[in-house]
Formats: structure tokens, C-alpha cells, sequence
């Protein structure tokens, strides 16, 4: 049985990494968590960003918005790199998760084929 | 929504554009009068009494980026069908309370379904805001309370991907314990 004895412990393991992480200039993931980016599956998608995260051991920014007006494409996640366009990925997928993040958030290649809208950096 | 817990994920949203800091959702399974209530509380601004018989009405919205809203809507819906309702209380500058009740055992109620899901999703996104999440089967109870948790991080932000981990694994094995190993 998870403990909070043993969540003390971690807290002390990762509060001396913590150090080392900087808060600027860190991706940012953000997804959509209306009505309609729920019911298409937002939360599984959101679980899978997170487990590739942990498994990849990431420093980003995992945020939401609310329904933006394209209903018909959620689930919506945008990815935006510092200093770069922001990305709106659509009708995203568990299984399509693993390669937004390796092929963007790594290694900085928009996946075009998932990509469904584009905002440059000032418009936001 | 095919699960309880999506609709869940949905209500509190409305609590968190209502600026709530507190958000504390209650799920529970009387088993011996055969009800199931879930009952989402926020410190949020409120809904100004005008507004309020429109609530259920998906054709009434706050938003500006469409002119309907289903959220509510939809889980009045769920109750009503479950041999239940949908209660909204709420005052403007003291928070809101929404209370869902189902008949527990009704062929049409959706599962819970994944509620650790759901409350990591709420956690991970919003860091600002502490959720309290009460579960109670029978004469068993969980209960996860954020504030508790962030003062033992002491620091250490909640939605760190370890934390949620951490988090993932003791909801789930609380959750196991209430039910039982049931489900």
C-alpha cells in the first residue's frame, strides 16, 4: 500500500533534482478539456501524454484549454516549442501520442499528417 | 459519456472556469438503499440567480465560442434516465454544488469507470487548485485530499510525472481496497 512516508521520500529524491530543472524555456503541451474534447477521449490521451513523459523523463509544461470551436477534430492537443509557431494536433489518439512527443517535443519535426491548425508565436 | 467519471471530469471544468480554488467531489455508493449520489462542491464566483433554471438547457452557455452547452445537460440526462436527478445550488461569491443521484442497481446507469483517470487528469492540469475526492462503498471510504499531499511535497510541484506515478498508484490501490477487490 502506497504510503505518505514514501511519498516524503521521493519529495527529498526530487527536490535535489529540482535544482537542476529550470522553469524557462520548457515545451508546453496543452489539451483540450471541453465537453466535447472529453467525450472523444481527452483524458486517455492525457494519461498517454503523461506515461511518455514519466517513461521519457521530460521537463514540460502540461496545461488545458476549453472547447476552441473545432469540436469535430478533439481530441485537440497543441504543442508549442519556446520561441516557435503553436501547433494544434487533431482527432488525437493514445496510440498517436508517442510520436508528438518524440518527433516535436524531442526532436522538434512537426508531425505533419496529425497537424490541423498552425498559430504563430505573437497571435497567441 | 460512457462513464460516470467522464461526466465528473466534465462538471468540475465548469468549477474551474469559475475561478474555484477548492474543488471537492463526492462519489457515494449506498448500497443498502440502492443509491449512488456524486455530488461536485467549489468555492467558485457562482451562478447569479437569473441564470440558474437555465443550467440544464443546452441551449444556454456562459461561453462565447458557441452557443451551446452540453455539459450539464448531459448529466442531468444520465440521472433522469437512472431513475434519479440533477440538483444545482449555488450563490453568487460562495461557490457551487451540483448533486447527482442515480438509482445505483439501474440497468441504464453508466460505470464509474476510470476515476483515477480522472482525478489524475484534474491534478496534472491544474496544480493551482486543490481537489478533495471522498469515496464511499458501503461502510468503507477513500478519501484523497491534494492539500494534504502538497504539503508533504513541500515544494515539489504535484503534476511532477514521478508524483503522478506516485499519485496513480495510490488511488488505485485505494480504490481496490474499497471495493474490495470487487472491480
Amino acid at each position: 500500500m502506497k504510503s505518505l512516508a514514501e511519498l516524503k521520500q521521493l519529495r527529498e529524491k526530487l527536490q535535489q533534482e529540482m535544482s537542476a530543472r529550470n522553469s524557462e524555456g520548457k515545451p508546453k503541451i496543452i489539451v483540450g478539456m471541453g465537453t466535447c474534447g472529453i467525450a472523444a477521449g481527452a483524458r486517455e490521451v492525457l494519461q498517454a501524454i503523461i506515461n511518455e513523459i514519466e517513461r521519457r523523463n521530460l521537463d514540460v509544461i502540461i496545461t488545458q484549454t476549453g472547447c476552441i470551436g473545432m469540436c469535430e477534430k478533439e481530441p485537440l492537443v497543441d504543442v508549442q516549442l519556446p520561441g516557435q509557431a503553436r501547433i494544434t494536433y487533431g482527432k488525437v489518439t493514445a496510440k498517436d501520442v508517442e510520436r508528438i512527443i518524440v518527433e516535436h517535443v524531442i526532436n522538434g519535426n512537426i508531425v505533419t499528417d496529425l497537424a490541423v491548425a498552425r498559430l504563430e508565436e505573437g497571435e497567441i | 459519456m460512457r462513464e460516470l467519471s467522464l461526466h465528473i471530469l466534465d462538471i468540475v471544468q465548469n468549477s474551474i472556469a469559475a475561478a474555484a480554488t477548492l474543488i471537492e467531489i463526492t462519489v457515494i455508493e449506498d448500497l443498502a438503499h440502492d443509491q449512488l449520489t456524486i455530488t461536485i462542491t467549489d468555492n467558485g464566483q457562482g451562478i447569479p440567480e437569473n441564470m440558474q433554471s437555465q443550467l440544464i438547457d443546452p441551449f444556454f452557455t456562459s461561453r462565447e465560442t458557441r452557443a451551446v452547452g452540453m455539459g450539464l445537460p448531459l448529466f442531468a440526462e444520465a440521472a433522469q434516465r437512472c431513475d434519479g436527478k440533477l440538483e444545482i445550488y449555488s450563490q453568487v461569491g460562495t461557490g457551487t454544488q451540483v448533486v447527482a443521484r442515480f438509482r445505483h442497481s439501474h440497468i441504464d446507469r453508466a460505470p464509474l469507470g476510470d476515476i483515477t483517470g480522472t482525478l489524475l487528469s484534474l491534478i496534472a492540469l491544474n496544480t493551482n487548485i486543490d481537489f478533495i475526492y471522498h469515496h464511499i462503498y458501503g461502510t468503507k471510504a477513500f478519501i484523497l485530499d491534494t492539500r494534504e499531499i502538497k504539503r508533504e511535497l513541500d515544494g515539489v510541484a504535484i503534476n511532477h510525472p514521478e508524483v503522478l506515478s506516485w499519485l496513480r498508484q495510490f488511488i488505485h490501490e485505494g480504490l481496490d481496497d474499497l471495493f474490495g477487490g470487487e472491480e
